[in-house]
């Protein structure tokens, strides 16, 4: 159980790393764009740039938010 | 599509993790035993080409959409990861990786530990700090050599350029015999992190049903804009930064 728990702990590391907002942002933008794409015909091909662009901004301002000046 | 950017993207990728692999060999061979240090990283290389080649040709049998899907959201997620941390140490935000300090560290560690034949290995902590350091950094290449090598159904490319890294900073590590501390990791992490986080939302975008304008010719837009937006962030964070240093210089001068 102990071994099946560090396995897991070791993918989700490899994978999703230190904030797991940002798979849940390209999951979302993926599930969105697909939705836009096949239920509304809409060639959706901006959105997942745009939420990527947007991912890596919250990332890297929830890493540095907690430095006060 | 052409297979020298995939080529080129694997070779940055691999030469990064095979820096810091040869960090942990050079320091686990100099200071204890090379032979039983070669036995850990081969064994390791081995089960890394094992992996490969059972991993890359059965995911290549997946149909292409759904294969693009997936591969593009993990390619994206992993892609935000390394850039993340390229832009956060560029910033000052985070430490740089320091390959000098990451030896002395190795080092010390393996002349405290204790001499101990297993398995017919002479030196078993030798042997295991090789096989798990060339191991734990080749997952990421073999990651990204099998996600790249097979939504551009050319795998054989992708590994060439991760055996061209390797000989590359293994002939350099041991002419030197000494860790690669003049490469510009940050950089190049940055590098590989623009190129996975493009073709991870150019591949996941594809996946979903979009079709891009221009189809493949898409890349080359949104590969520099993905780095000019990281770019773009890097200069913000660094004028947070300068405010920061500002702010705590007057404060310890009023103190």
């Amino acid at each position: 159980m102990k071994q099946l728990k560090a396995f897991g702990e070791f993918w989700y590391d490899f994978i999703v790393g230190d904030d797991w907002h940002v798979a849940v942002i390209v999951v979302a933008g993926l599930i969105l764009t697909a939705l836009l794409t096949h239920l509304a015909s809409v060639n959706a091909w901006w959105l997942l740039p745009v939420l990527v662009f947007a991912a890596l901004g919250w990332a890297v301002h929830r890493a540095t938010a907690h430095y006060k000046s | 599509m052409n297979a020298l950017p995939l080529i080129l993207t694997v070779f940055v990728a691999c030469a990064v993790e095979a820096v810091e692999a040869l960090t942990i060999i050079l320091a686990a061979g100099i200071t204890r035993e090379w032979k039983s240090t070669l036995q850990g990283a081969g064994v390791a290389v081995v089960a890394l080409a094992v992996i490969t080649a059972i991993v890359g040709p059965a995911v290549s049998y997946l149909p292409l959409t759904p294969l693009r899907l997936v591969v593009g959201a993990l390619l994206a997620i992993f892609g935000l990861q390394w850039l993340r941390k390229a832009v956060l140490r560029a910033t000052g935000f985070k430490a740089l990786h320091d390959e000098a300090s990451a030896y002395l560290k190795e080092v010390a560690a393996a002349e405290a530990a204790s001499a101990d034949k297993r398995h017919g290995v002479n030196d078993w902590y030798s042997f295991t700090l090789a096989f798990k350091g060339v191991l734990l950094e080749g997952l990421e290449v073999v990651f990204i050599v099998i996600t790249f090598g097979d939504n551009q159904r050319n795998v054989g490319a992708a590994a060439l350029g991760a055996i061209i890294a390797i000989i590359v900073v293994a002939a350099l590590g041991f002419a030197l015999k000494a860790p690669l501390t003049k490469v510009p990791e940050n950089w190049m992490k940055f590098a590989v992190g623009v190129m996975l986080t493009s073709f991870g939302t150019f591949w996941g975008a594809e996946g979903a049903g979009v079709a891009w304008p221009g189809n493949d010719a898409a890349l080359l837009v949104l590969v520099p804009v993905v780095a000019l937006v990281a770019a773009a962030y890097i200069f913000w964070l660094r004028g947070r930064q300068a405010t920061l240093r500002a702010a705590s210089t007057s404060e310890s001068v009023n103190a």
